[in-house]
């Protein structure tokens, strides 16, 4: 079953993946093994698993303005997410997906989006429509 | 996004490939924000350190250098992640060390100014009210939003060079009027005592607001911070909650009144002693072992280093003791004999960098430090991630349990 859901306008290009859900919050510098490409940090919901070439959905972006540059040179090693949704985004990770060219939205009309999607659902996301279609057969 | 012609002229390339860039960058992340329009910022503060910029960081600075960069408003540093004068003791290794020095060219070729501070509304130019700046670290953002009344979002490393290059910031969040209304109200029951009081005040607060576009407004407090005091909550508040801007009715410019922030509006929610300890109860206790002891996040002030001077003064160190401190304290430490006090413990006194930007978790590795204690309730919450458990205690206690190798 396909399920549409609209969010505000985002940066960078249409992708598609599969979906790593929590609900918790992100910090390329506080959560992350940014070699290893996996969530570092004892507390995170997360932590143990890889984020590469995931569409990370989370709640809210936390903390320092060194994520910013840590997508870049994330990107730049290709360990990396595909896309990362949130419910609210800071600015800081907004301008990180600028550089990186890294796909990224955030405020869900539908409510709460780590709840309306599931670890292991493939997703499309459309930064430019602010359209993130799930397309669970 | 409406723009002037100036504006326009950068965007068509007319003023060169780097402002391009910029403004393109700028359009971009205006977008997201809904930015009617980009607004003069009178100073921009990057941070930009090597472990955070990696290799490619550092391409795309000498690209902007080629591409004939040259910043537009006075713009400054955040702490270095490498001290050129103190590396190779901390297990840094010559290849940070040279990616540092890149860096730290290309930055100088841009002309921006090397401060490597986080403290620069102490020691370099505090922005005044109103005032819309593009500044580049948490800490600095929060303490010059709320206790200055100036107006700046995050701008992580890639939007602080932006702005400098365009002497512009896109119109959103802190800079426009409606954002700047508290969201929540919090009223403290225990008074804070000390930084480190300051700081888990501020953890709290962080916490339970809890978001970029929360405001808290804080009152019941019967005790004017000082600058440093104002400092550790601040940017304890910014790493826990990444909240950007705080009132203290009474205290704060923008709040003479609860009333002026629309706090009045608000249901009030206490926060007590118990909820204070609770917090703190996750970051050590008694009899702890410990590996290395830092004072940092944010850099030391001339009066902290004053004050931690006064307590080791005679003191013999049993954990490894590193201070961070700015490149513009540092000097006047030396001259007043703060230094050589400082670090006739054991410890080592750092310039122009701090702990956690300063790839803490190889440094930890190379020196079999895990067990971290600070009296910075920030870096208590960031280190984690880089392999360390973090411990949080007043510095008169830290620097107590440096000397016995344990939490006392």
């Amino acid at each position: 079953m396909t399920k549409e859901l609209k969010c505000h306008k985002g940066i960078g290009e249409k992708v598609q993946g599969i979906a790593l859900v929590a609900d918790d919050n992100f910090s390329a510098r506080y959560d992350l093994d940014r070699k290893k490409g996996v969530f570092s940090r004892p507390a995170h919901k997360l932590c143990g698993q890889s984020y590469h070439d995931k569409i990370l959905v989370l709640n809210t972006s936390k903390g320092g303005v060194a994520s910013a540059w840590m997508l870049h040179e994330m990107k730049s090693r290709n360990i990396c997410p595909k896309a990362i949704l949130f419910n609210t985004a800071n600015t800081i990770l907004a301008q990180g997906a600028a550089l990186a060219n890294l796909t990224m939205c955030d405020r869900f009309e539908d409510g709460d989006v780590t709840q309306l999607i599931q670890t292991g659902d493939e997703v499309i996301v459309d930064p430019e429509q602010g359209l993130v279609t799930v397309v669970n057969g | 996004m409406k723009l002037t012609d100036e504006e326009k002229a950068m965007l068509a390339g007319e003023m060169g490939e780097a402002k391009r860039w910029a403004i393109d960058h700028q359009i971009k992340v205006g977008g997201m924000f809904d930015a009617p329009d980009l607004v003069p910022v009178s100073q921009a503060h990057m941070m930009a350190d090597p472990e955070s910029l990696g290799e490619a960081g550092g391409d795309f600075l000498e690209d902007m250098v080629a591409k004939g960069a040259r910043v537009a408003i006075p713009m400054i540093t955040d702490p270095r992640g490498v001290d050129l004068n103190h590396y190779r003791p901390l297990g840094q290794s010559e290849e940070m060390a040279t990616l540092e020095r890149r860096m730290i060219a290309a930055c100088e070729k841009m002309g921006i100014l090397m401060t490597n501070t986080c403290v620069n509304y102490q020691t370099i130019m505090p922005p005044v009210l109103g005032d819309h700046v593009a500044y580049g670290d948490t800490g600095v953002v929060i303490y010059s939003n709320s206790i200055c009344g100036a107006r700046s979002n995050f701008e992580g490393g890639p939007s602080a060079l932006a702005a400098g290059l365009t002497g512009r910031t896109p119109r959103y969040g802190l800079h426009l009027d409606e954002n700047r209304q508290a969201t929540r109200r919090f009223v403290v029951r225990e008074q804070p005592k000390e930084l480190t009081d300051w700081g888990v005040l501020g953890a709290l607060v962080g916490k339970l607001a809890g978001s970029y576009w929360a405001v808290p407004v804080i009152e019941g407090l019967e005790v004017v911070p000082t600058s440093d005091e104002a400092k550790h909550m601040g940017a304890a508040m910014a790493s826990f909650g990444s909240t950007p801007l705080f009132h203290m009715a009474g205290i704060t410019p923008e709040a003479q009144t609860l009333a002026d922030v629309g706090g009045d509006k608000l249901p009030a929610e206490e926060i007590t002693k118990a909820d204070l300890d609770a917090l703190r109860a996750g970051f050590g206790a008694k009899g702890d072992k410990i590996d290395v002891v830092v004072f940092a996040a944010p850099q030391l002030s001339i009066v902290e280093m004053q004050a931690l001077a006064a307590q080791c003064a005679g003191k013999t160190f049993k954990s490894a003791v590193i201070v961070c401190t700015s490149p513009q304290v540092y000097p006047d430490a030396t001259r007043m004999g703060l230094i050589d006090v400082i670090e006739g413990t054991g410890a080592k006194v750092l310039e122009g960098t701090c702990f956690y930007n300063q790839y803490a978790r190889e440094i930890g590795e190379a020196n079999g430090w895990t067990r971290l204690l600070s009296n910075s309730a920030k870096i208590v919450n960031i280190i984690s991630g880089y392999g360390y458990t973090p411990a949080l205690a007043s510095m008169d206690r830290c620097v107590a349990s440096a000397v016995a190798g344990e939490i006392v």
